[in-house]
Formats: structure tokens, C-alpha cells, sequence
């Protein structure tokens, strides 16, 4: 199995988000209420602000700065404005969460 | 028509030229006949430039400058190749390259490739062939600005070169950022493009009096570096500045190389002619600031759209006669916080030309007209410029002229701006950063448009710098004979929740829904939730349940999560509980002592009268609450804030009532407490106010007579209102009574986020005080009950988070580096 392994499924409550470094990099992963995992680049392209810490519906998570949203699946933001970076986040069958960079 | 067979347009340039281009030929049918592909170099959707100042000083968020989004482009069936920059044009083959290493085919070429900064020959300027000295910027794209944005989170000192718009735009930027900015013009008089000597002496004056320093006919001639970094400037005469920031808007230059290797005419910019088609090629066209008509190149916005329009009418057929022949150039707009409006001549140019001048530089004020044959051929306002509408209509259609011409620039009892509305020309334009005609807002609104937001989302009107945002409200509600709509949505208490509230409240009592989660299940349509609605929610939800409340976590805002307030760095602060603003040695010994250990670097008073610990780390919280022994002051929750209390009746010679006692006792019964928006209160012991008690969501006054006078709706903050006052009472717990039926009737009927300010004058002072005082309505009982639970049920946050070993607050990021702050 590839991807980097970050932690397991409990560490993230449902319907919140948690920073992890990946390989050298901040990346903020989500466990949706469906328990299906998303990530994005941790740090919000327009003033920094900690997307870990946003709230989150089943599209988008909202940074807690500026209220900037941004897409869960595409990173790309509710107005249009500079996009986060997307990753792919899933968990085993055992709950073993990895993390593969996106683009 | 198969995509294959129909004809390639492109589009090189997504700047406001291009995209406008292409609305215009979407609008008369353009996707039916082209397939269009646009290359845009920035990797964005269409922004509007002329906001880029506003994003510099902060006052507009870059999400708020957008004019089209990518999706638009999506949405339109066009090819957007963001990111992507046309590098050679082959006419011959008709094919574009792209730097990403495709080549395109077209049938037409729109070439709005735009300006860039112009960068004068100035020694030590350049770090190689490429790139600038570390810390050097020129002011002219989204990036550009966001660059300037983090890098002057750690600089002190900018120089800008250029006193004309844009410099004086980026200085101001630049200072509101906390900068100290010098401005450096060669000529001698700022922005002399527009205005004349003593026009640009007065502008000179209001910018200085920001603290800014102008040097004019000053020429910078050298950089000065270090390590690789901007540390100064020198000019002509020998002398310099030091900065670690330099900002280059010394004007622009059309991008033109492109048409240049392919051939076409170019002068000072891409020569075309009545159509916007380059004189050599037909298939090509040229629009915006690398377009050179009739020897002129426009760099204002009003011109492209005009242009805009005829190459579309030309391009899609449909109106092949249509022909551009040249813009009169009007400008208005805030330079530095500076009103100026300026067109056509600034001065008379003939022996009988007439000039009109009038100067009060000690308000910055100055206005020039120039009339020619009874027509208007120049004007000039700065500082005052409540005349531009009229001017800028005579300007543009050569109206008659009254015959006192004072009465162009004064207002001597003409109609004032509301009558304007009928009888605004219907082309004249109302929006200027759009173009947007009133004859554009009246069809939207006879189009079956009936919202203000709904035409202004139509039409664009007002989305530009929002300056005309009431005139359209006005176009609207005329054109609409005064039955505007509201929108359906703007009802609802929370976007996501298709009810208004006391529809809401109503449902969630029936349905025993008691977490946000259970409200999306049972009262949205297909249960979808949604973010921007789930704080709006809890706070409803907390304050109609009590203890009853499913507090899940993922309904809260970060503030409500981790119970304080987060900050730019994301770093919180904390503010304990001083009830009253009354404190003692014991907890000034205890704050220290956090302060110290935690090396907390900032320590504030707030205007609530008490102590406020900067810059905490999310992981530290738990432990500095544990060591402050103190309970949490609320100073992060859409919730009841604080009392501010005077000395009172203990130690001040006037004091009439014991207001730091009565402030303490409402303190402690409302402490915590959830509501639509902050609540914040105070008591002054007399009249003199000491506490400020008069423009507080809930103040009272102590009056001669053992009297207290209760005001609600005040407010001292975005908005400045007096409270109303609602009764004068005998004793502190009537006080402490009414204030609670007061903050239950407004937590009940609030919008979310409605401050009191707004709610008590929407609702009226005479119903309040009918519901509250009188009861008129049999509500009094209900209502103090309901905030008798609210009481019962407080829980003091900072006491169960010290407990909490989750990982609620582990570090969410390191964040952007910030200026340090200094510890005094």
C-alpha cells in the first residue's frame, strides 16, 4: 500500500480536521461524517490561516481567519480566489490513515 | 453546429480588456458561432485591477475583486487556459504557442495582452538580467500585490517612485500596513497626468497630512543593496533615503512584443482601426491598453468597455457598421483617501475659454471647470466631488450650461441627490467600474428582477468599488415603483436552513431537536449541512436548550471550541473573568506570573476593562487557565462580554448609585450567556457617563433620587447610535430583572449577528419597552424564565477544558511569520 502513513482514524474526530506533516509538508486531513477521509494543504493560500481548525460541511471547509471556503475535493475556493492544494487521504481496513501528495 | 466545424476564436489576455471582450460576444451569440479558448498568463479567473489598491490597504479581501470566476469560464462552454502564456503568434499558419509548449489554431484573434510596469533605467535596480533586488516590486498584478502584502509583514520603511495613482494608491497601502512611506515623483507636481500645479499642491498637502512624505521633481537614480536586498535610494542631487522596500509605479507600458514578432503595426501600442482590427490583418484584433486608436492609448477603464462593445458588434456580425471613434476620459476615484474627479482639459487652452477655479486648501478642497462655446470641456474636482454625476453627463454629451456656473460646482438649491434618480439620462453610466448604464439597471429590474442584490448580481453594478452601490439601490426601488423584493433567503436565520427564525425556533421545539447535526437531518431538504450555518445554529440551539444542548464540536467555531479568541497568527488570547472591571492584588499577581511564564507577548487592557494575554500557543491554553485560577471573560463568543463600570458611590465625590456593585451583580447572573451577537453592558454611578453607559447594548445610569435609568440599542463600535431609553427604575433588581427580560426578548428575535443596535430600532423602542416593561403581550414570564434556564445552565468553559486530555488542542499550524511585537 502506498502513501505515507500519518496516524489512525481515532485521531480525527468526526466532522473535524487535524494538522499532520507529510513528508516535510503541512497538510490538514478530514474525516467526514461518513468516516471517508479529505485533505488539503494546512495553511490557507490567502493569509495563512489554520485549516485544520475550519468548519466543514460535505463540500467545503471554511477557514476560520477570513472565512475563505474552500472545495474539500479540488481545493479550489467558493469566490474563485487562489485555491488550496488537494491531497488524497483514505484509511485501511484496519484504520491506518495515509496521505498522498497531490499535485 | 458541431464544436468541430464552427470557428476557433482566442483570446490572448484575461485581463479586464479580454474578458470583457468575451462577454460581449457571449452576449450577442458568440458561443453559437466560436469555439473560444482564452490564454490568461496570471492563473486566475478575470479580476478587476483597479482594486488591487484596496487589497494593499486591506480594505477588500482578493476574493471580493473577482469579476469572473473560473467556473464562469466553465460555465460558458469557453477554454480557459490559466496560467498559460501565448509566447509567438505565426499570422501566416494562424497559430498561437503557448510557453507550455501547445500550439492553437484560430479563426480570430483577439489580442488583449494589456500593460506591465514600467521599470525607468535605474542604477542597481536589478538583482541579474531578470529579476529585481530582493525587496524592489513594480504595482500591477494580483501577484505582484500579494508579494507586496507578506513582504511588508516584515518591513519598516518603503520608498515609492511614482507620484502619480498608482504610487499614491501603494503608498497609502503600504502605511495602512504599518509602514513609514516615502514618495519620490520627478515632476513637480503629483499625479500631474490629471491635475494642474495648485490641484496637485492641495492633493500634495492631504497626502503628507497622512503622515506620507512626498519629494517631488526629485529623480531617483540609484538603488542602494545589501546581501541582495533594497536598502535605499539615491537621488539626482546627491541625497537618498534608506527603506528595505521599494515600490517601482513610474507608469506603463503596453505589452506589444507578441504583435510585434508577428508583424502587425505597432507605435506606441498595436495600431487598429475603427473596428478594433489591426490594421494588417483582419483576422486579428486589439482591444484594452495595448490597443492604439486613432493615436491614442487608453489606460482607464471606461474606454475599453466602450471598445469592448464594437469589437463584439463588429466580430459576431452583429452590427458590422459598428465603429469606435475614441473616448472623452473621465476619471473619479479615491487617491490616498483623496476624492478626485478629473476629465478632459485641466486648464483653458484659448484666449475665450472660460475657467471657473475654486480653492480652499485648508480643506483640501479644489475644483476647476473649463467651458468651451457653452459646452463642458474640463473639470477638475479634489476633495469634494458631489458634483462629478452632472459634470461627468455634460462632459460626455455636451448638455447646456446654466448660466450662473457656480451652480456647477455648489449645490444652490438644486435637487437634491434622491430626485436624481428619475432623472439620471437612462445611458448615463451609474457604475463606473463595470459600466453599467441606468438603462442597463431598468430592463434587469423590467426583466422580472426585483432585488436590489439580484440586479447588482445581474448586472455587476456595484461589485467594482462599490461607490454607486445607493445610487442603484435608488435606480432599483425607482424602476421598480418602489416594490423591491427581498430576497427569499435573506429571511432565513441561517443560509443553509430554509426558515426564518421564529419559524425555526418553532420547528426545533417540535421536533426536540437539540444538536446542529439533528437541525440539518430534519429540516433541510435532502439533510445536506452546511458550514457557513452550523455557528448560527449552535448559538440558537444553546440558548433555547439550556443544558440540554448537544454541544458537538464540529458545530463550533474554532473560538467556541477552544473557548478563546483566535488571532492572524493563530496564536489566541485569553481574557479572564474580572467582573465589573474590578480586580485585586491576588489576581494581578496571578496574571503576571502567567504573563511571565508563558512569555505571553503582549499584555492589553480591552475597552471592557480588563486584561487581555496576547499571542498564547493553542497548546499552552489549558494550562494557562489552570494557573490562572480564573474563569473565562467570554471575550471570544457571540455571547454576553462584560460590564463596564465608574468608580460609583464607594469613592467618587458624584456618584448617585453603587454602580460598581449593581455592574458585578449583572455580571455574575448573565456571565457566559449565548446570544445572536455580543452583549455588551455597562452601569455609571451618575450622569456624567464615566462608564460610557449610553452607547452600550444594555446601559444604565444612576440618577439623582436613588434612580436608575436602563438605555438598550447603544453602541460605540462599526456604528455609533445613543441607546433608547427604555425605563427608569427604583432599585438594582428591577434593574437586574428588566435587563434580563430585555436580553431574552432580543436573544428570541434577533437575527443572527444582529447587534442590538440594529435589532432595537428595527423593532421598535415602544414595542420593546410594551413586551419588556409592560408586558403588554403576556410574554414577561415566559421570557424571564427562559433566561433563568440559560442562567441555571452556565457552565464555566476554562474549568472542564482543563480536564480535557483529547488532543482538542494540539497545534493546527506554525503560521505566516509576523512582525514581532515589541515588548514594551
Amino acid at each position: 500500500m502506498s502513501g505515507h502513513v500519518i496516524g489512525v482514524l481515532a485521531d480525527i474526530p468526526i466532522g473535524e480536521g487535524r494538522a499532520f506533516v507529510v513528508d516535510g509538508r503541512q497538510i490538514a486531513v478530514y474525516r467526514m461524517r461518513d468516516n471517508s477521509l479529505r485533505a488539503l494543504d494546512a495553511a490557507c493560500p490567502h493569509r495563512g490561516g489554520p485549516l485544520a481548525d475550519g468548519l466543514l460541511d460535505a463540500g467545503i471547509v471554511v477557514c476560520p481567519l477570513h472565512g475563505r471556503g474552500y472545495d474539500l475535493g479540488t481545493g479550489a475556493e467558493s469566490d474563485g480566489g487562489p485555491p488550496a492544494c488537494p491531497h488524497t487521504a483514505t484509511a485501511d481496513a484496519d484504520g491506518t490513515v495515509r496521505v498522498v501528495l497531490g499535485p | 453546429m458541431d464544436a468541430r466545424n464552427k470557428p476557433r476564436l482566442v483570446v490572448i489576455g484575461n485581463g479586464m480588456a479580454g474578458a470583457r471582450a468575451v462577454e460581449e460576444i457571449l452576449a450577442r451569440g458568440g458561443a453559437e458561432q466560436f469555439t473560444i479558448t482564452v490564454f490568461g498568463d496570471e492563473p486566475y479567473g478575470n479580476y478587476n485591477r483597479i482594486l488591487l489598491s484596496n487589497v494593499l490597504a486591506g480594505s477588500d479581501d482578493t476574493s471580493e475583486i473577482y469579476l469572473n470566476p473560473l467556473d464562469w469560464y466553465a460555465d460558458n462552454g469557453i477554454d480557459l487556459r490559466a496560467g498559460v502564456r501565448a509566447v509567438r503568434l505565426d499570422r501566416f499558419a494562424r497559430i498561437v504557442h503557448a510557453d507550455d509548449g501547445t500550439a492553437l489554431r484560430y479563426d480570430r484573434l483577439i489580442i488583449a495582452t494589456g500593460s506591465r510596469s514600467f521599470f525607468p533605467p535605474i542604477e542597481g535596480m536589478w538583482a541579474d538580467d531578470k529579476t529585481l533586488l530582493r525587496g524592489v516590486f513594480g504595482f500591477r498584478s494580483l501577484d505582484d500585490c500579494l508579494s507586496m502584502i507578506d513582504e511588508s509583514a516584515t518591513r519598516t520603511r518603503a520608498v515609492v517612485v511614482g507620484g502619480g495613482l498608482l504610487g499614491l494608491e501603494a503608498a497609502r497601502g503600504l502605511q495602512q500596513r504599518g509602514l513609514t512611506v516615502d514618495v519620490v515623483h520627478s515632476p513637480a507636481t503629483l499625479m500631474n497626468a490629471q491635475l494642474d500645479d495648485p490641484a496637485g499642491a492641495i492633493l500634495r498637502r492631504s497626502v503628507e497630512d497622512l503622515g506620507i512624505t512626498v519629494h517631488t521633481g526629485t529623480a531617483t537614480t540609484g538603488v542602494r543593496g545589501a546581501d541582495g536586498c533594497v536598502t535605499g535610494v539615491t537621488f539626482a542631487d546627491g541625497t537618498g533615503v534608506d527603506c528595505d522596500m521599494l515600490v517601482v509605479a513610474a507608469g506603463i507600458r503596453p505589452n506589444v512584443g507578441l504583435a510585434r514578432g508577428a508583424g502587425l503595426t505597432v507605435q506606441r501600442a498595436i495600431v487598429v482601426d475603427d473596428h478594433m482590427r489591426t490594421i494588417d490583418d483582419d483576422r486579428v484584433y486589439a482591444v484594452g491598453e495595448c490597443a492604439e486608436h486613432r493615436g491614442q492609448v487608453y489606460g482607464l477603464v471606461a474606454p475599453l468597455w466602450e471598445q469592448a462593445v464594437v469589437l463584439a458588434d463588429h466580430l459576431t456580425g452583429a452590427n458590422p457598421a459598428a465603429r469606435y471613434h475614441g473616448s472623452r476620459t473621465a476619471t473619479k476615484l479615491k487617491v490616498a483617501g483623496v476624492d478626485v474627479a478629473a476629465m478632459g482639459l485641466k486648464a483653458p487652452e484659448r484666449p475665450d475659454d472660460e475657467f471657473v477655479q475654486f480653492s480652499e486648501p485648508r480643506l483640501g478642497i479644489y475644483k476647476t471647470i473649463v467651458i468651451r462655446d457653452d459646452k463642458l470641456v474640463g473639470a477638475t474636482l479634489l476633495g469634494d466631488v458631489r458634483k462629478v454625476a452632472f459634470l461627468m453627463q455634460a462632459f460626455d454629451r455636451g448638455l447646456p450650461l446654466p448660466p450662473e456656473r457656480v451652480s456647477l460646482l455648489f449645490d444652490l438649491g438644486t435637487p437634491p441627490v434622491e430626485v436624481g434618480a428619475a432623472e439620471l439620462s437612462d445611458d448615463a453610466q451609474v457604475c463606473n467600474c463595470n459600466g453599467v448604464s441606468k438603462a442597463t439597471l431598468v430592463a434587469c429590474v423590467q426583466g422580472g428582477q426585483q432585488s436590489v442584490s439580484g440586479v447588482m448580481a445581474a448586472t455587476r453594478a456595484g461589485k467594482g468599488c462599490g461607490s454607486c452601490k445607493s445610487l442603484v439601490t435608488q435606480i432599483v426601488e425607482w424602476a421598480a415603483g418602489g416594490a423591491v423584493a427581498d430576497d427569499p433567503a435573506g429571511t432565513w436565520y441561517v443560509p443553509g436552513v430554509p426558515y426564518p427564525k421564529p419559524e425555526l425556533m418553532r420547528l426545533i421545539r417540535e421536533l426536540e431537536l437539540h444538536s446542529v447535526s439533528s437541525v440539518f437531518a430534519a429540516l433541510v431538504p435532502d439533510g445536506r449541512e452546511d458550514a457557513h450555518s452550523k455557528m448560527g445554529l449552535a448559538s440558537l440551539l444553546h440558548m433555547m436548550w439550556g443544558d440540554e444542548f448537544v454541544d458537538e464540536p464540529d458545530a463550533r467555531f474554532i473560538n467556541d471550541r477552544v473557548h478563546a479568541n483566535i488571532q492572524r497568527d493563530g496564536t489566541f488570547s485569553v481574557v479572564p473573568q474580572i467582573q465589573g472591571g474590578v480586580t485585586t492584588a491576588d489576581q494581578l499577581r496571578r496574571i503576571a506570573d502567567v504573563a511571565e511564564r508563558y512569555d505571553v507577548p503582549m499584555i492589553k487592557l480591552t475597552g471592557g476593562q480588563r486584561i487581555d494575554l496576547l499571542g498564547i500557543r493553542k497548546e499552552d491554553l489549558p494550562a494557562v487557565w489552570a494557573d490562572l485560577g480564573m474563569p473565562s471573560g467570554y471575550a471570544y463568543g457571540k455571547s454576553f462580554r462584560t460590564v463596564k463600570t465608574c468608580v460609583g458611590s464607594e469613592f467618587c465625590r458624584y456618584g448617585l448609585g453603587d454602580s460598581t456593585a449593581l455592574g458585578i451583580a449583572l455580571e455574575q447572573r448573565f456571565q457566559g450567556i449565548p446570544g445572536p451577537a455580543k452583549m455588551k453592558l455597562a452601569v455609571t454611578g451618575c450622569p456624567r457617563n464615566c462608564a460610557e453607559a449610553l452607547c452600550k447594548d444594555l446601559g444604565v445610569v444612576a440618577i439623582e433620587g436613588g434612580r436608575w435609568e436602563i438605555y438598550v440599542g447603544g453602541a460605540a463600535g462599526a456604528h455609533i447610535r445613543k441607546g433608547d431609553l427604555l425605563a427608569t427604575v427604583g432599585t438594582p433588581a428591577e434593574v437586574i430583572t428588566l435587563a434580563g427580560r430585555f436580553l431574552q426578548y432580543y436573544r428570541e428575535n434577533a437575527n443572527w449577528l444582529e447587534r442590538t443596535y440594529a435589532w432595537v430600532p428595527r423593532t421598535g423602542i415602544d414595542t420593546i419597552r410594551a413586551v419588556v416593561v409592560d408586558d403588554r403581550d403576556g410574554l414577561a414570564a415566559g421570557l424571564d424564565a427562559a433566561m433563568q434556564k440559560s442562567v441555571d445552565a452556565y457552565r464555566e468553559p476554562w474549568t472542564d477544558a482543563r480536564q480535557d486530555d483529547s488532543d482538542r488542542y494540539r497545534t493546527a499550524l506554525p503560521l505566516i511569520a509576523l512582525p514581532r511585537v515589541p515588548v514594551r
